[in-house]
């Protein structure tokens, strides 16, 4: 890979002040996330009920909710949930749509009208309907719902996948090493892949918040996450419930998963924007 | 044109029976049978139950019995409500949904369109980046964050609008339309402004300059019906997303309409009415892809091909 490429589109990432932003705002995130269990203020389950909810204060940063938990402690186990769910899903949307991709658009001819009709026909089916059919029927596992959302979200990945790989085929360096012999797998994981990737790494920025949203959505619904784990979807629930008399059980939560859905977004823009130059965000 | 509506219903069939099958062999592969958390039934009591819902056929049979029900528009009894069929709660549910839909779509295309008319005809000024920013912020606030948000503000805090209800009281459908339809505004908003940018920069719009005729007419007549392409091809999407989004705001306003149905069905584990219901909706997001794929092409002869 062509080094001075991936420095000059690091280079524009970070010059871009909205960019440069959410990538600091969703590593403090991520990192926050990661060491949760070693500084979280309280247990996850513990219960205060004779102090019950109280606003912010210097032994609860964030206030505490009905049952006396410590808010600023659900929220930092919430956004594990919230992140694993998301990135995880992203890939295993990722591998599925890359792969489904790269062999149509690699094998052309039948194949590949039969592999995009595939994509066409489940396109059209609503899968807000099946992941929520899905959660009813075997029940809230947390495994279960990112596997059913990422292998709902690989479609558009496999389109954009495919079509980069058509336009690259054409192109003389793959037919260079086709002439030399190396083999279809070889092609694909050595020069397609590796060619391909910029749009797929942009994509895949702006599907997390998707399917973070999607996952905020379920919870909110009550058809997520269970209590006493928690999700920004479900805390936000839980604060829609008590808003009348504890702002800041809906306002706190909001205000991360929004800032969180904000940063996604202005790096998906900004790696657009650095990976190809020529398509500035109209 | 005509080729082209046949490919698309070509393709809208298989995944309508897609859908109808997937839903109907999940549901059905449900661990227990609906009647399984009742306090216990008698066997003799259960196997009537059977009897009565079509239970005790072989799966094959159940499934073309459904399907020739659906076909007519029979969906079946619901499980949960004894005496209604899902078909019935589905006409009580739809037309709130659908007025629901409605009116945020209209308040989405009004805001939307005007504010990416004004951007587009002025780039890169305060009447671009003002609407445009708020655009971004509308798209990245979720309805399960505005709608709370909005309600603890103008209901709770000023006290000017009902927080929840549909039509029960005057005023109580602002919130929920504004919930519903304001990151579909934004989405019109930035779509618009694309699509009129790239009109406003072709040769016929400078000959319709040329010719002296107002801007006005210039915009409304010339470069709308080019510049609107990308919002109509927009509108089926967005009322696939309208339909699941009034799960959450039907949810959070208490409005009795279909979303709200559905999550209760979901909760209850109503078989019978998440089936019907999810064959609905997608019977109804399928063709609302369809006409907007078609209301685009009658605009642009470039995608007829």
């Amino acid at each position: 890979m062509n080094n001075s490429l991936w420095k000059d589109a690091f280079n524009r990432l970070i010059s871009n002040k909205l960019s440069l932003f959410g990538s600091i705002y969703i590593l403090f995130i991520i990192v926050l996330a990661l060491i949760t269990p070693l500084i979280a203020p309280y247990d996850y389950a513990y219960q205060d009920l004779d102090l019950g909810p109280s606003g912010p204060s210097a032994l609860h940063w964030l206030g505490t909710d009905t049952l006396g938990r410590d808010l600023l402690t659900r929220m930092m186990y919430g956004s594990r949930v919230s992140l694993m769910v998301g990135f995880l899903a992203t890939m295993v949307a990722l591998s599925i749509g890359v792969i489904w991709g790269t062999v149509a658009g690699f094998s052309g001819g039948k194949v590949d009208t039969i592999m995009m009709r595939i994509v066409d026909v489940l396109y059209g089916i609503p899968f807000i309907i099946f992941v929520i059919l899905l959660m009813v029927i075997f029940g809230r596992n947390l495994i279960l719902l990112f596997m059913a959302i990422g292998a709902v979200e690989w479609l558009t990945m496999a389109r954009i996948v495919r079509s980069q790989v058509m336009s690259l085929s054409k192109q003389e360096f793959i037919l260079a090493a086709e002439a030399m012999g190396v083999s279809r797998v070889g092609i694909i994981y050595k020069h397609l892949i590796p060619n391909a990737i910029g749009p797929v790494i942009v994509y895949a920025t702006l599907t997390v918040p998707q399917i973070m949203l999607l996952e905020a959505f379920l919870s909110f619904l009550g058809l997520g996450v269970q209590a006493p784990l928690s999700s920004w979807g479900l805390l936000i629930r839980d604060g829609a419930v008590s808003m009348e008399e504890y702002w800041w059980l809906l306002i706190f939560p909001s205000l991360a998963f929004s800032l969180t859905l904000f940063s996604l977004n202005f790096i998906g823009d900004g790696l657009r924007d650095a990976l190809d130059p020529r398509t500035s965000d109209s | 044109m005509f080729n082209l509506i046949l490919r698309r219903i070509a393709i809208a069939i298989p995944v309508l029976l897609t859908v109808i099958t997937l839903t109907f062999l999940m549901v059905h592969s449900a661990p227990g049978g609906p009647f399984d958390e009742e306090k216990a039934v008698s066997a003799e009591v259960l196997a009537k139950l059977n009897e009565r819902y079509n239970l005790d056929q072989p799966l094959s049979v159940q499934y073309f019995d459904y399907l020739s029900g659906v076909l007519v528009g029979d969906f079946g009894p619901s499980f949960r409500y004894p005496g209604r069929s899902v078909t019935e709660l589905i006409s009580i549910g739809l037309p709130i949904t659908f007025e629901l839909a409605l009116y945020s779509i209209l308040f989405a295309l009004c805001v939307g369109v005007l504010a990416g008319v004004l951007g587009a005809l002025r780039p890169n000024t305060a009447l671009d980046y003002i609407p445009m920013s708020t655009a971004m912020i509308g798209i990245c606030i979720p309805s399960i964050i505005l709608g709370p948000i909005l309600i603890l503000i103008f209901g709770i805090w000023l006290g000017w609008v009902p927080v929840s209800g549909w039509g029960y009281m005057p005023g109580d459908k602002i919130l929920p339309i504004l919930t519903l339809g304001t990151a579909y505004a934004a989405y019109c908003a930035r779509l618009t402004r694309g699509g009129m940018l790239e009109i406003l920069n072709q040769d016929f719009i400078r000959t319709a300059r040329a010719k002296g005729l107002s801007e006005t007419r210039v915009v409304v007549v010339h470069a709308l019906r080019g510049g609107l392409t990308p919002v109509i091809a927009f509108l089926g999407p967005a009322m696939a997303g309208l339909l699941a989004g009034s799960f959450v705001v039907e949810t959070i306003f208490g409005i009795p309409g279909l979303g709200r149905f559905y999550v209760e069905a979901a909760f209850n584990r109503d078989y019978t009415m998440i089936l019907g219901s999810s064959i609905f909706f997608s019977f109804l997001i399928v063709s609302f892809n369809l006409i907007s794929d078609l209301v685009a092409a009658a605009l642009n002869p470039k995608l007829r091909d």
